[in-house]
């Protein structure tokens, strides 16, 4: 990825332990306008810790969080709800609103967070349900849809704030393996339309085929990270290598996806 | 027949008491219902020092029988603070402030219920706390609360004949004076079961049905 372009995302030294256990130690990177981060890790490592920490879901101990050169201040409430606007969030396990519908779901924070009017609200809810491939669901509720549905709906969601980038914390881990296709396909496209995302996966077809980066996260560190050919057939260390070979022979190389 | 004519002459007066027991069951959950949802949101979301208070509040008045509470309030604070109330609007007071300890336990256990993951979507939306806790977790809280709430309304029915130790004119209190007079307790106090019963079905009813208005698709109860 060329590095001239605007600089979104800006990751420093984030520390965080929960009791005596250092989770994060240290972790540092950027991420340009458009690029696709994929962070890969042994479980229990951090990774979802790690995303907390960028929107502040869980306020890191030390280390600061950078949009587009602004600092975030945890201190103001304020300052971070519109932070939080600019920064999407997908879940592994969906996280939807039960008591609404698909299209209440995505027109809920555009109504009461950007304060909307109703109209506006459906007509842009419905168009990012669109995107998703989920119009004719727009009026079914979460216990009525699939775990692919759902994690699209929960994609639309996050998009309809007009995020500045999309964070995804294993998207499709709690998904049946033929419903992950078509949670990767959604988020292959919203790659190549430019959307600036960083991924959380085990999907190694959708890391090589999609991301600019791969950053393996190990014992709170960052280990390695680089362009996806680079870690597949020249990382630096064995631990990466052999990493990278038991996801690959665990969840498949290429689902659906061809290589660049 | 003699029992019968006594019911039948005595029908109206305690029909009456129908106006008072409803109002103060119903006027007692309202209250409950009021102050119970903050003081549930308070135990699952406010600072550790007002869960402390909270919970001391819920533990006063889920720990003492409700006829002290009558009395302590009715004879002892109210006239202690010069609070001029009527036996009626006290016991309004004391059952509502009773049952919001109680309420707030029900509501507590269903936002409880909900997990983090639904709140943890709401903030990175962008969204407040409050605004959060008032469009997705209330909404969800409360309809899970309706099953475990029914229960709320016969047991406030039942305990309002209590109130007549303080001389409110509700129901049993009616029946109370008329029995003493005609001597004949056991067809009056069989009518006023009646009516106490009938009232604790068809409140049944409309609450079930509001249960079922409000569920959302694919949740069974
Ligand atoms: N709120 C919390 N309180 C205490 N410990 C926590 C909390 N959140 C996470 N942890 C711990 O921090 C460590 C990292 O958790 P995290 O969920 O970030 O890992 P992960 O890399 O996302 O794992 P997985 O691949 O299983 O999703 C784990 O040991 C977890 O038990
Ligand atoms: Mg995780």
């Amino acid at each position: 990825m060329p590095k001239n372009k605007e600089l979104i995302l800006q990751v420093k030294d984030i520390h965080k332990s929960f009791g005596d256990k250092e989770v994060l130690k240290g972790i540092s990177f950027e991420v340009h306008k458009g690029e696709t981060k994929v962070i890969i890790g042994p479980s229990g490592m951090g990774k979802s810790t790690l995303l907390r920490c960028i929107n502040q879901l869980t306020i890191p101990d030390k280390g600061t969080i950078w949009l587009r050169g602004q600092e975030v201040n945890h201190h103001n409430a304020r300052q971070i709800n519109q932070f939080r606007q600019k920064i999407g969030m997908v879940f592994q396990d969906f996280n939807l609103f039960d008591h609404l519908n698909a299209v209440s779901n995505v027109e809920i924070a555009l109504i009461k967070v950007k304060g909307m009017k109703k109209q506006e609200a459906r007509d842009k809810a419905m168009s990012e349900l669109q995107k998703v491939g989920l119009v004719k669901q727009a009026f079914l509720y979460p216990a009525e849809l699939s775990g692919g549905q759902k994690q699209r709906v929960s994609i639309a969601r996050a998009l309809a704030m007009d995020p500045e980038v999309m964070l995804f914390d294993e998207p499709t881990s709690a998904l049946d393996p033929e419903l992950i296709g078509e949670v990767l396909g959604v988020m292959q496209k919203l790659a190549q339309e430019g959307m600036t995302m960083v991924v959380v996966t085990h999907e190694m077809g959708f890391a090589r085929s999609v991301a600019d980066e791969i950053i393996f996260l190990e014992r709170g560190r960052i280990l390695e990270s680089g362009p996806p050919e680079k870690l597949f057939y020249q990382p630096e260390y064995e631990r990466t290598r052999k990493f990278l070979f038991k996801l690959t022979e665990l969840y498949g190389d290429i689902k659906g996806y061809h290589k660049r | 027949m003699e029992n019968l004519m006594v019911v039948y002459e005595a029908l109206p007066f305690l029909l009456q008491g129908i106006i008072t027991t409803l109002g103060l069951v119903l006027s007692a959950l309202f209250l409950g219902f009021i102050i119970g949802v903050p003081l549930a949101i308070g135990q699952v979301f406010a600072s550790s020092w007002i869960k402390k208070i909270i919970a001391i509040y819920v533990w006063f008045f889920r720990g003492l029988p409700i006829l002290v509470l009558l009395f302590l309030f009715y004879y002892g604070l109210f006239t202690m603070i010069g609070l001029n109330l009527t036996a009626f609007m006290a016991a309004v007071l004391v059952l509502g402030l009773r049952s919001s300890a109680y309420q707030s336990q029900i509501f507590r256990g269903s936002i409880q219920s909900l997990g983090k993951g639904q709140l943890m979507a709401a903030y990175s939306l962008g969204m407040s706390k409050g605004k959060a806790i008032w469009n997705i977790i209330l909404p969800q809280a409360l309809r899970i609360s309706i099953p475990g709430w029914s229960n709320e309304y016969p047991a406030m029915l039942t305990e309002s004949a209590i109130t007549y130790a303080i001389g409110v004119m509700e129901i049993l209190t009616r029946g109370n004076f008329i029995a003493s007079r005609t001597y004949l307790p056991m067809p009056i106090y069989l009518t006023c079961a009646i009516i106490f019963l009938l009232l604790s079905y068809s409140g049944m009813k409309l609450l079930h049905l509001l249960e079922e208005k409000v569920r959302m698709p694919g949740f069974e109860k």
